[in-house]
């Protein structure tokens, strides 16, 4: 019963939250959904058993390994997709300022600052019609002071409030990069636990389009280095919701990487997302896409692009399974580990520079953990070693598209194995 | 715009710059000369006066680090009818400052001794600031400092074991032995840090003031103090030419925030002259650029100190706004323990010893009759009693055990993400004792 295991899940992670006593959520919805999950504990328990015949945990050696694994199944979704509640649509965008919006409402702590956030409603209208209904206690314009007021929300964190900074774009976190580590990531370290930061510093990374060199880097790398932090990416709606909530609700210091062109997107989400209570755990990956064939790990925009790449190669006879990472920091090294022990085939795709990159460090990681299972080198695709031009064929040629996923995973899959279907 | 809906402009300060008075020949700087008698607002005194090389510096000429010139004025504390402090305010200041004094003369003995190690910077000289200050705090106010934060944490009421531990290293230290000389922190106390980068202090300061106003004002939660908790940003002269102090000066005057910057102008960072490395090397003057008081004081001199922070802590609690002090001080011994400290003069460190916070403090307090001089010797016996005993205690304080190398880094222990079978490492005992694979 997939929704029921996601609310469990989160539970478990000791978030202080619980779907079904909440008493947010309308009666009338408790007993559609109670009487819908019976129904579809049957169906999906079902599925769940055929699921894992198809995956075929049966090449181990030896039968405690094997067991071992058979509780590294990978957690999340197997969602049926005949589920019968109309999926609602949601944008990035609206999923942020709703997340923001509840948690605002829920804890009076919780106050938003940065360039712009308030009577321009969010440079990127994110934080829309927050100011009207908070007031300009709680959510701050701020002067072009990074340092300044990332320091600001960092010294209010360490006296009791919840500050959610918001950098215009990331780029500009360098000019506060040492707030965010040396004075929130290691506090907490450093006080021997007496001092934590619950701060969560967001806003757009990565490209965009035609913005030039200086705002378009990729942080994921370089945060997600730093013991302390905690670094999220979110892809679709479901992942910006739940993902911001857990990140305002955790007692640390949250990186919370977005992505400006994925703000306008819009995504089918199911309706326990809309719940005020929704929640994702920090450091769990999504499985957007199950396979068989190899393995594709990605964040954020990737994501979609990986998903793209599949559908293609999937007419060509590679059942390609997509990872969507969500957290960077901490990795969900079990997740990935697991998988290419399915597959036996990886290829990380990520839009940042290729050097130290995440993509990096997940190859090391299933080198570490997984390298009998491998049948092929770890293709890494990554954005060109090179900071990012403005003439838009060159910015195109400088971040991955899907033509070099679908190659990148050509590549992985004809090592060893011959392929039947022509390219 | 005003984060706060209780302040929508900015008043004008009601302690301005003072100008030097006309009787005197020419302007010096950086710190004017006294006015006879107060002039009008407030019971501020000034600084005692260093007349400097009159030359004015240019960018392409050399400029020099002398402070001192032939004419010396050196004023002693006032010798009023009435005395200043009470007698148990006096033998308070007293002891915090012989507590200070007597901790940082053991860090350098234990330092040679190789009991502690890597960066330890003494605060020798400095005591009547912190002691001035700090000993006028509330409980809930907050301090937040820089590197040279031993004798901070001393006078906000942080053990001496914890801190003389912490810098040993040991698992009994304020911070477990994970934070070290630069980086005290002690929530109990509110001292929020021990930062090693100059200016770092300053924004986290400027967050505990914003703090202290939204909790009052949103959460409407009322301090003990009456009023609003105050926070002290205690920082250097190198500091104020740094960006992030500027910032902050805008910003907590912009949002009216209940702060003190204290600056401790010791004319030196590192090796630094601080007329070699600032245009105007006034500091006080900076702060009615943005809008808030600026006043300079003879940090040399507790009661003087004493003086103004009375007036800037009851400005920031009643939530008048921030004030910018600047304190003439000095540290006896080099930038740290390291530092060969050859390029001050001996002239000038001869005219700062002369001034020593604690002997004129002791001086004053013989000369008001607040205490004998048995019952002094008897306060400095306590406090050395003190200091053996933490040397003692950090002594027979264990090492921090391997299982300790891992922990603290979150505060969410499920922070460490999932290991390999699967499960949240936090719930894997190998990990905690320290022989998990990471």
């Amino acid at each position: 019963m997939p929704f029921r295991k996601n609310v469990k899940q989160t539970n478990i992670y000791g978030l202080s939250i619980s779907f079904v006593s909440s008493g947010r959520a309308p009666l009338l919805f408790l007993v559609l959904y109670s009487s819908l999950s019976c129904v579809l504990s049957l169906i999906s328990r079902r599925m769940w058993g055929l699921a894992r015949q198809r995956v075929g945990f049966g090449n181990f050696s030896s039968p405690i390994l094997g067991q071992v694994l058979q509780r590294i199944r990978p957690l999340g979704s197997v969602l049926p997709k005949n589920y019968s509640t109309a999926a609602k649509e949601m944008t990035v965008r609206e999923a942020l300022n709703s997340a923001l919006d509840e948690e605002m409402s829920a804890d009076p702590k919780v106050f938003l600052m940065g360039e712009e956030v308030g009577e321009y409603q969010g440079a990127y209208k994110i934080s829309k019609g927050l100011l009207e209904k908070y007031g300009p206690e709680r959510v701050l314009d701020t002067p072009i002071t990074e340092a300044g007021f990332a320091g600001i929300g960092v010294g209010a964190a360490y006296y009791g409030l919840r500050p959610v900074v918001e950098f215009m774009t990331f780029n500009f976190s360098m000019q506060a990069i040492d707030h965010i580590i040396n004075s929130a990531a290691k506090t907490n370290y450093m006080s021997a636990g007496q001092i934590s930061v619950p701060i969560v510093f967001r806003g757009p990374n990565g490209a965009a389009a035609g913005v030039g060199a200086q705002h378009s880097q990729c942080y994921a790398a370089w945060y997600a280095h730093v013991p302390g932090l905690k670094v999220l990416s979110p892809y679709s709606s479901e992942d910006a919701r739940g993902l911001l909530k857990a990140a305002i609700r955790d007692p640390d210091p949250v990186v919370f990487l977005e992505n400006e062109l994925l703000y306008g997107e819009s995504f089918p989400i199911p309706a326990e997302v809309l719940d005020s209570s929704f929640c994702l755990p920090i450091g769990k990956a999504k499985i957007e896409r199950q396979g068989k064939h190899v393995t594709i790990t990605a964040f954020s925009k990737m994501v979609g692009y990986a998903l793209q790449a599949a559908e293609i190669l999937s007419k060509e006879g590679i059942d390609a399974e997509i990872i969507n990472l969500r957290s960077i920091r901490p990795l969900d090294k079990a997740t990935i580990n697991a998988s290419v022990r399915k597959t036996n085939r990886l290829v990380t795709v990520e839009e940042g520079f290729p050097q130290h990159g995440v993509g990096a460090e997940i190859c090391m990681s299933v080198i570490e953990d997984s390298f009998e299972y491998l049948d092929a080198p770890v293709e890494r695709i990554a954005g060109a070693d090179v900071p990012m031009p403005y003439a838009a064929n060159l910015e195109r040629m400088a971040v991955p598209q899907v033509d070099d996923i679908i190659r990148a995973a050509k590549r992985a899959c004809y090592r060893s194995v011959p392929m039947a279907a022509a390219a | 715009m005003s984060a706060f809906s209780a302040v929508k402009s900015l008043s004008t300060p009601t302690i301005t710059t003072r100008s030097t008075p006309s009787s005197n020949p020419k302007p010096s700087f950086p710190f004017p000369f006294p006015s006879p008698a107060s002039a009008g607002a407030g019971s501020l005194r000034h600084s005692a006066a260093i007349r400097l090389n009159s030359s004015s510096p240019s960018p392409l000429r050399a400029v020099s680090s002398h402070v001192l010139s032939d004419e010396q004025r050196v004023t002693s504390p006032s010798n009023h009818d009435k005395a200043l402090v009470t007698r148990r305010e006096a033998l308070d200041l007293y002891e915090d400052m012989a507590l200070g004094r007597s901790f940082e003369d053991m860090c350098a003995q234990m330092y040679y001794r190789g009991k502690m190690f890597g960066f330890v910077h003494l605060y020798n000289g400095q005591e009547a600031v912190s002691t001035g200050f700090i000993r006028l705090l509330q409980p809930g106010d907050a301090v937040v400092s820089t590197y040279r934060d031993h004798v901070h944490a001393l006078s906000k009421g942080v053990p001496a074991r914890a801190v003389m531990a912490e810098l040993f290293g040991k698992t009994t230290g304020c911070c477990r032995g994970q934070g070290g000389s630069m980086h005290m922190f002690s929530a109990p106390h509110n001292f929020l840090g021990g930062f090693a980068f100059i200016g770092e202090g300053i924004p986290v300061a400027t967050g505990a003031a914003f703090s202290s106003r939204y909790r009052h004002e949103v959460l409407k939660e009322a301090s003990p103090s009456g009023g609003l908790d105050v926070t002290l940003a205690f920082f250097g002269d190198g500091t104020c030419n740094n960006g992030q102090f500027f910032e902050c000066l805008n910003m907590a005057q912009l949002w009216k925030l209940p702060i003190v910057f204290v600056v401790e102008n010791n004319l030196w960072a590192i090796g630094m002259s601080h007329l070699r490395a600032t245009s105007d090397p006034v500091i006080w003057k900076k702060g009615p650029a943005f809008g808030m008081p600026g006043v300079p004081v003879d940090g040399m001199d507790v009661l003087k100190v004493r003086e103004v922070a009375k007036e800037a802590i009851e400005r920031a609690r009643s939530g008048e706004g921030p004030t910018l002090v600047e304190c003439e001080t000095y540290r006896f011994r080099g930038h740290s323990l390291a530092d060969p400290d050859e390029l001050r003069k001996p002239d000038e460190k001869a005219h700062y010893t002369a001034r020593d916070p604690i002997l004129a403090l002791k001086k004053y307090i013989l000369e008001h009759d607040l205490a004998s001089e048995s019952e002094l010797k008897g306060i400095e016996k306590k406090v050395d009693d003190v200091i053996e005993d933490a040397v003692e205690f950090a002594d027979a304080s264990p090492f921090p055990p391997r299982s300790q190398l891992l922990e603290n880094v979150f505060a969410d222990p499920k922070g460490f993400g999932v290991g390999p079978d699967g499960k949240y490492r936090c719930e894997d005992p190998k990990f905690t004792e320290g022989t998990a694979q990471v």
